[in-house]
């Protein structure tokens, strides 16, 4: 093994991938749990983009569905306070997760009339969107945090039995992604069902459609613009999915601002992605991947000469990775990322009798 | 034309291009007034009707109730004029710069290399090197954004938000490890002894101020005297007709991308060297997105900016006023921000309401904006 390790470059790669392979059991956790907003967030960029509307306010919907189903789920449970049932469900959380997602489904709505309907520019409204649930969040957060509400709880993991978690290999992959929360289970099948309906169902062929040229699709007697209106509303189900995930799954408090790009990510994911569900689940696993490579490089950093080209990076390039590879897929030096081609463009219906 | 008709015609021109935006932040504030009502239970336990009333008076004499109010409001519309700028002269080429918080940030830290690198040099040469090297890192994360969007064609808005993100990476880096201060305790660098700027308005208006006042008229000669101006205002307005006028396109979204690089570069280095003084992982991290609504509030012209900027930065200076006052937190200044830009964005709703005319093509070329993010795009 070592006359292998001192190959040059070769022998770099070789020590890089048995330290992935140690350290993998202990960082795929770190790494899922990372994910699984990135890809809810994800989804939501997806259901807008593909029918042919920007979405850069997954952050601000994002940040709002944290806000409100943590506030919810304290307040209400405050008022029916039970013991968890399986899941660690209880009625509050259930009420928190259902105001989450509508607070996003509220900001999705206010996001599709703006650049449906008033046709504004769909990027101003996204950053309106990101403004307001800042500044609305914060604003809340401060004057709620002065009486100090107790936090509802979280929902829990799914739990194997051992004898399944224990088998090798197999084990390990089905503890990593059956054995998690409520919310990051909807985000695998989310990621499934959207994937095969994209491509094989009439809702799929529709929305590419319309996403791809919508003037041709009205022609076949689509309702493009309400499509376009029920497909970012969906996608708001999935933002305030993500939102909840952070303070009622993930975690059980919030914090101002606590989103910290991860619905920017989300977008990257999208890009890098190239716009499918299953790409965007790979890019943000993808990415988790860099954050979780980050940490595990701080806490048990690998020996030898790969350890000292590791340890000499700055723990912030990792961070920064994800960025960096969208700025370059989208630039086409490394297999292009093409967008929808109507995505950005508001649509106006075609003048009858004219 | 008499001097009287001219004052008339500018009167007039003035309040076409004005009265939208003073009635988006009337019906904003009135918004803002009912989210205030609506929380008042938890400021102070009971209803509050009269609680918008005191907040919005202890928000006016705080931004313009004293002399160091003012002095206070201009401060904090200096950064703002200058990124607004570096915002507003991206939507005339038909480029949306989100990314005018990543160029801040890194014209902030530039700056604050220079100057550290120049602690024991005279004022007379640190600060001017140290804003010109604020200029130049802002510069150099604005040219990036323009020199992709003009050969690979990737848009503006992913890039530079992606930027703005590897800005931050590239801050907590240099504060946390080359850049770092001696006796500190948190990550932040020294003190900048030379290169601060020079006071000379009351308690602490520095003479960035002097370079936001300047920046202004320079920018509004650029757009609409200079040949340059006017090729940017073509690009913007229709890419392809300025092709076939002999333009250089490509070369225009990358002079513009870097011009507004430099400025919000520029922003950075004064809020740094006038205000703060030493740079920290947190340095003024909203500047840049505030910029975005100074921008869009000011119509993208560099004197609606002004306007813009001395109205958020008067809102800033009397926001602790409000919160000593009428209990309110700070943060609600940023709702108020979002609620007039929100409204704005709506203007079609504030027309049809108060019965106003469209007041000409000015928001056309914002309208196109996120039009190329699907590349060459048809409908």
């Amino acid at each position: 093994m070592d006359a292998l390790f001192d190959i040059p470059i070769i022998g770099l790669v070789v020590q890089f991938a048995v330290y992935l392979f140690d350290q993998f059991p202990i960082v795929a956790p770190i790494i899922a749990a990372a994910a699984v907003p990135i890809v809810l967030g994800a989804l939501c960029g997806f259901m807008n983009e593909r029918s042919g509307v920007v979405n850069i306010g997954i952050e601000g919907m994002m940040l709002l569905a944290a806000f409100t189903a943590w506030w919810t789920a304290s307040l209400s449970a405050q008022l029916i306070p039970t013991g968890p049932g399986p899941l660690g469900i209880t009625p509050a959380l259930l009420i928190g997760l259902a105001c989450g997602i509508g607070a996003a489904c509220l900001a999705s709505l206010l996001h599709a009339w703006l650049s449906i309907s008033v046709r504004a520019d769909q990027i101003i409204s996204g950053t309106i969107i990101n403004i307001f649930a800042f500044g609305i969040t914060g604003y809340l957060n401060l004057l709620i945090s002065q009486q100090a509400p107790p936090a509802a709880g979280q929902f829990s993991k799914f739990l194997l039995p051992g004898s399944i978690t224990q088998l090798p290999v197999v084990g390990f992959l089905v503890k990593s992604f059956v054995s998690v929360g409520p919310i990051a289970m909807t985000m695998l099948i989310g990621v499934i069902v959207l994937q095969v309906l994209l491509f094989r169902s009439r809702w799929g062929l529709r929305t590419r459609a319309v996403g791809e040229h919508p003037r041709a699709a009205e022609t076949v007697g689509i309702d493009v613009v309400r499509l376009r209106y029920r497909n970012v509303i969906l996608g708001g189900v999935f933002a305030g999915l993500a939102g909840a995930y952070l303070t009622i799954e993930f975690g059980n408090a919030f914090q101002s601002g606590m989103t910290n790009g991860r619905g920017f990510i989300a977008l990257a994911a999208l890009i890098f992605g190239r716009w499918t569900p299953i790409g965007a689940f790979g890019a943000a696993f993808l990415f988790a991947a860099s954050v979780g490579l980050e940490r595990s490089i701080r806490i048990a950093p690998p020996t030898g000469s790969l350890g000292e080209l590791l340890t000499a990076v700055p723990g912030q390039f990792y961070g920064a990775l994800p960025y960096l590879i969208t700025i370059v897929v989208l630039a086409g030096v490394v297999g292009r990322s093409i967008p929808p081609k109507a995505v950005g463009l508001p649509y106006e219906r075609e003048k009858t009798g004219g | 034309m008499t001097a009287q008709t001219r004052v008339l015609a500018a009167w007039q021109r003035g309040r076409a291009v004005a009265l939208v935006p003073a009635l988006s932040i009337a019906v904003a504030l009135l918004i803002g007034a009912m989210i205030m009502i609506l929380s008042s239970p938890l400021v102070s336990g009971e209803f509050n009707p009269t609680l918008p009333v005191t907040a919005y008076q202890a928000m006016l004499s705080g931004a313009f109730g004293s002399f160091d109010g003012v002095v206070r409001t201009l401060v904090n519309a200096t950064p703002l004029v200058l990124a607004g700028l570096a915002v507003g002269i991206g939507f005339k080429a038909g480029l949306f710069n989100i990314g005018a918080q990543g160029q801040f940030l890194i014209g902030a830290l530039t700056a604050a290399a220079a100057g550290l690198a120049l602690n024991e040099a005279s004022p007379f040469v640190a600060i001017p090197l140290a804003l010109l090297a604020g200029m130049l890192g802002g510069l150099l994360w604005g040219f990036v954004p323009g020199a992709l969007k003009a050969y690979t064609g990737a848009h503006e808005v992913v890039v530079t938000i992606m930027l703005n993100y590897v800005a931050l990476a590239v801050l907590s880096w240099a504060i946390s490890g080359p850049l770092r201060g001696q006796n500190v305790t948190f990550a932040r660098t020294d003190d900048l002894v030379a290169a601060s700027l020079p006071i000379f308005l009351g308690r602490d208006g520095h003479i960035g101020l002097l370079i936001a006042a300047v920046s202004v008229p320079l920018a509004s000669w650029l757009l609409y005297r200079s040949t340059i101006g006017f090729e940017i205002r073509t690009t913007g307005a229709n890419p392809d007709a300025a092709r076939y006028a002999g333009m250089h396109p490509r070369n225009l979204i990358i002079f513009t991308m870097s011009l507004c690089g430099l400025l919000a570069g520029l922003a950075g280095a004064s809020q740094l060297l006038g205000e703060v003084g030493y740079m920290t992982a947190s340095f003024s991290t909203t500047v840049g997105f505030d910029a975005i609504a100074v921008a869009l509030l000011g119509r993208a012209h560099p004197v609606g900016i002004l306007f813009g900027a001395l109205l958020f930065g008067a809102m800033q200076a009397g926001s602790g006023n409000m919160q000593i006052l009428a209990g309110l937190p700070v943060q609600m200044v940023g709702v108020l921000q979002a609620t007039i830009l929100l409204v704005l964005t709506a203007e079609v709703v504030i027309r049809r309401i108060f019965r106003v005319q469209a007041s000409g093509p000015e928001l056309v070329e914002l309208a196109s904006v996120s039009a190329s993010y699907g590349g060459k795009g048809t409908g």
